[in-house]
Parts: C-alpha cells; sequence; structure tokens
C-alpha cells in the first residue's frame, strides 16, 4: 500500500506534518491508516503556547488512542473546530480538512523535521 | 514467542488485513474499516475468521457426566444437534471462561463385527469451544477431572483440526443456505442455538445459528485443510470482518469478553456478577455450584451495566468510574465509541446501589471526569 506523502511539508517521527509557509499542524496519510476510523480528537485552545516535541492533544481511534506531538514550538494561533464534530475528516482527508492547528512560526525551528523523501522511506 | 497462525492467514494478508495477537493467535483485526465492517454485519453481512476460538470433543459413555460437572448449565437438555451457552467456574464459583457447548451426533463404539447387538452401541458426544488461547488449558482441565473421578470418556483438543467463521447479518442465512452443496440440507431451517453437519465445497462442516454480533447468523466449522474453499464460497458476498468489529458489535449488545470483562484473576467474577445467572442450572452438580448457591441466596455486591458517556471522550479498558463525589466507584472493563449509535459506550462492574438506569455516574478519562450514565444493554 503506498500513502500520500506531499512534497513541501516537514514531518516529525511520529507522523505529524507540519506546512512551513501557514504553519498548519496534523497527521499523516500513514498515521491516519494506521489508527483506523478516527473518533475523537482533543486538541490544545488558541493561544496556548507548545514546546517542540511536547504532546499537544490526544487522537483516539475505535481501537486505540495515541497522543499527538508538536513538530516545533510555538503559540496556536487557530484550532480546527470542525474535527470536534466530524473527527473522521483526518481519515477522509489528512493533510487538507483533517488539520488540526496551525502555529505562529516565528519561533519554530523545522531543521530537525523530516523532508517528505526523509519520511517516506521511513513508512516505506 | 511464536504466534498461531489461523488457516488463511496469507488470505487475509494478501487481501490487506491488518493483524492483532489475541490469545497467542495472529489474527486479522481490520480489513477495510472496522467502521464499514460493522457496518455490514448489522446491515447486510459480514463473515469473521474466528479459527482462533478452541474446539474441543468428548464422547464416551460418561461424556454427559463430565460436561454436566465442568459447565454450569444442564447438558442433559441438549437433544443432537442443540447448543447451549454456560459457564466454566472454578469451586469458588468464579468463571474461567465461557463457553458455547454442542451436542454432536452420537459416536458409535460399533466394531463392524456384524454383530447387531454389539454394533448397536452408541456413546454420546459433545463439542465446545473455549475462547482463544484456552484450549490446552481447558482440555487438561477435562482430562484431570475425568481421571480423578475415573469417569469413561475420550477428551480431544481438536483446535487445529477445525477452522471457524462467522457468517453474520440479515443477509447471513441466505447466503449460508446458498453456500451448502445441493444434497445438503436448507440450514434457513435451523432455529437459533441448533446445529446439523452439512456440505460446503465438498466438505462436511458442522453449521450452528449461533454467534456473538448479535445479528442473526451462523458459525461454520469446517475441516482446516478445506477452510480456503470455504471461505472463498462467501468472499463475494460478504464484507470480511476482523476482531475490531466483531469487539464493537458484541459491547453494543453488552456481550462479556473472556479475559477482559472477566479473567479468573484480573478481574474474578462470577455468572451472576457478570450479569449472565441464566446459564447457571443450580440443580446440577458441577465445580462451583455450592459457591454459586450461596451467591443466590445472598446477592451479589456488584454487576455488570452499560454505561453510557454524556460528554466527549472515548471510555476505555481501566478507566475509573466515580461517583457525585469523585470516589472511584467501579471500573470500565470494555469501552468503545459504538459505530452504529454513533455515542462512546461501555460495560462495566458497579456496586448494587448504582446499577439502576439513569444513575448518573462519571467516567474518569486521562484524569478528567466524563458525566455519564448507567443504561441496560443492549445500548440503543
Amino acid at each position: 500500500m503506498s500513502f500520500d506523502v506531499p512534497e513541501g511539508l516537514h514531518y516529525r517521527e511520529s507522523h505529524e506534518w507540519i506546512d512551513p509557509e501557514t504553519g498548519r499542524v496534523g497527521i499523516t496519510d500513514f498515521a491516519q491508516d494506521e489508527l483506523g476510523d478516527v473518533v475523537f480528537v482533543e486538541l490544545p485552545n488558541e493561544g496556548d503556547a507548545l514546546d517542540a516535541d511536547a504532546e499537544f492533544g490526544v487522537i483516539e481511534s475505535i481501537k486505540a488512542v495515541s497522543d499527538l506531538y508538536a513538530p516545533v514550538s510555538g503559540e496556536v494561533t487557530a484550532v480546527n473546530e470542525a474535527l470536534f464534530d466530524a473527527p473522521e475528516l483526518v481519515n477522509d482527508d489528512p493533510f487538507g480538512e483533517g488539520w488540526m492547528l496551525e502555529l505562529d512560526l516565528d519561533e519554530g525551528d523545522l531543521e530537525d523535521l523530516l523532508t517528505a523523501e526523509e519520511y517516506a522511506d521511513q513508512i516505506a | 514467542m511464536t504466534l498461531r497462525k489461523p488457516p488463511l492467514r496469507e488470505v487475509h494478508a494478501e487481501r490487506g488485513a491488518k493483524f492483532t495477537e489475541f490469545g497467542g493467535w495472529d489474527m486479522p483485526v481490520e480489513f477495510d474499516s472496522i467502521r464499514t465492517e460493522h457496518t455490514a454485519v448489522r446491515e447486510a453481512a459480514g463473515i469473521f475468521d474466528v479459527s482462533h476460538m478452541g474446539e474441543i470433543e468428548v464422547a464416551g459413555p460418561d461424556a454427559t457426566t463430565l460436561m454436566q460437572r465442568l459447565t454450569s448449565n444442564d447438558v442433559t437438555e441438549l437433544a443432537v444437534g442443540d447448543a447451549q451457552y454456560a459457564a466454566i467456574t472454578r469451586e469458588d464459583g468464579v468463571m474461567i471462561d465461557d463457553t458455547v457447548v454442542y451436542r454432536l451426533p452420537d459416536e458409535s463404539t460399533a466394531d463392524g463385527d456384524g454383530d447387531d447387538a454389539d454394533d448397536a452401541n452408541t456413546v454420546p458426544a459433545y463439542l465446545f469451544i473455549p475462547n482463544a488461547g484456552h484450549d490446552t488449558e481447558t482440555h487438561d482441565r477435562w482430562v484431570d477431572h475425568r481421571d480423578e473421578w475415573d469417569l469413561d470418556c475420550e477428551v480431544r483438543n481438536v483446535t487445529e483440526d477445525w477452522a471457524m467463521f462467522a457468517v453474520q447479518g440479515p443477509e447471513a442465512p441466505d447466503l449460508v443456505a446458498d453456500a451448502v452443496d445441493a444434497d445438503g440440507p436448507d440450514v434457513r431451517d435451523l432455529s437459533r442455538f441448533s446445529a446439523t453437519f452439512a456440505p460446503f465445497a465438498g466438505a462436511e462442516c458442522w453449521v450452528a445459528r449461533t454467534g456473538y454480533t448479535g445479528e442473526d447468523g451462523f458459525e461454520i466449522l469446517c475441516p482446516w485443510e478445506a477452510a480456503e474453499d470455504v471461505w472463498a464460497l462467501f468472499a463475494d458476498d460478504a464484507a470480511p470482518c476482523g476482531l475490531g468489529a466483531r469487539d464493537t458489535l458484541r459491547m453494543e449488545k453488552g456481550f462479556l469478553l473472556s479475559g477482559q470483562d472477566f479473567h479468573p484473576e484480573d478481574e474474578p467474577r462470577t455468572p451472576y456478577e457478570a450479569d449472565i445467572g441464566f446459564v447457571v442450572d443450580l440443580d446440577t452438580e458441577f465445580v462451583g455450584r455450592d459457591a454459586l448457591a450461596e451467591q443466590a441466596e445472598t446477592g451479589v455486591e456488584e454487576t455488570f451495566v452499560g454505561i453510557e458517556l454524556l460528554d466527549r471522550g472515548v471510555p476505555r479498558h481501566g478507566y475509573d468510574v466515580t461517583d457525585e463525589n469523585g470516589h472511584v466507584v467501579g471500573v470500565v472493563t470494555s469501552g468503545t465509541m459504538s459505530p452504529t449509535l454513533d455515542k462512546p459506550i461501555a460495560l462495566g462492574y458497579l456496586p448494587v446501589g448504582f446499577t439502576d438506569p439513569g444513575t448518573e455516574v462519571n467516567v474518569v478519562v486521562r484524569a478528567r471526569e466524563k458525566r455519564a450514565k448507567v443504561v441496560t444493554v443492549p445500548f440503543e
């Protein structure tokens, strides 16, 4: 099975992605497939400060619970509240409608993250 | 530890199934999506490979006595082709396992020498289904007690002789009936909890109108080597389902999962506490009978109930249940987001003062109390 790994995004080994242009964060196509049917997402509040590598929320599928980790440090500038009523968006469109939050990237360091190519190798 | 593999392990893998360890077996947990598989069973039909379930055969002049003494229900009620749900209990009444007992056609003890009187001898035979990973210990328990009580019967662990498939859902009766070979019986005539031999793909199978999803359906035991041919009869018409959907389906109906909702060490429970008192027949003599007779007299302190979360969140095995003052009063033994009802549901044990439907409790999800209420099962 092959999974989408869009170019231009940065990836964390634990399967989160971040868009360097918008600061948007989500989980990858591979991760949503591993989890199966997503039924619940717990996210931080707008204005919360996140540290890189710290847990920022929880995602639950029918069969499993997983922690979510911040790819970089930064302040939460937006949260995708649509996921509270429609968590299945994470399965349907993990890089689009299923995004989770946006970070103010001023203090974020993207250098430690994986490129699309490196991440694709990790899940191969 | 090397995992035991069902006969169709590779067939499932080629179809893209994800696997999980269950009771020492490497079993498909999900083929497509748990939600899709779950819905297929509720609305149409699904097929589960449950070859990890154990199979033990008991046959001989004292087979009925042995079965009677080691299961909680009354096996003498079973005519050939009948099935019965029962508990296997310890001396203290605690459940070791739950099982379905089938009465097989009597076995002939004929020696084939043409002597009519001799050849007419038959002995009763039973087949029963311990849960995954329990086949060896159950076989040993039966053999030990047979020897201790000096009974005359054979106990055979045939777990790896029989593959087992569950075809479940409203379309299952027609699907299974159509899959039987032309010279076989019409299995639509089987009533709930009855079984018969029928040929599928040329192989003689034991087909029973039983299952654990709450839907109409059948369980088919087929010879291990015929598994692929029998499975193929359903591959186009029934959705292949994994243990994930099996778990959500049984939870919606409030059915127990052995080893999780009860376990002799981790969650020791009697059939009365587990709300399956109907499997206990105190008029029979079985291991655990006296303890259960006493509990029937005094009553239980805790019982198995359904709990519905009112706040957002997903209840899981091991989460605490608290009262309005935050005191822990119980624990969730099974929980999930119900795919059919689209709400969080849980099963667990609560003290009798908390078991009335509508009683308000909390489930502690990651250190936060979520509002919940006690409900009757099946969940609606």
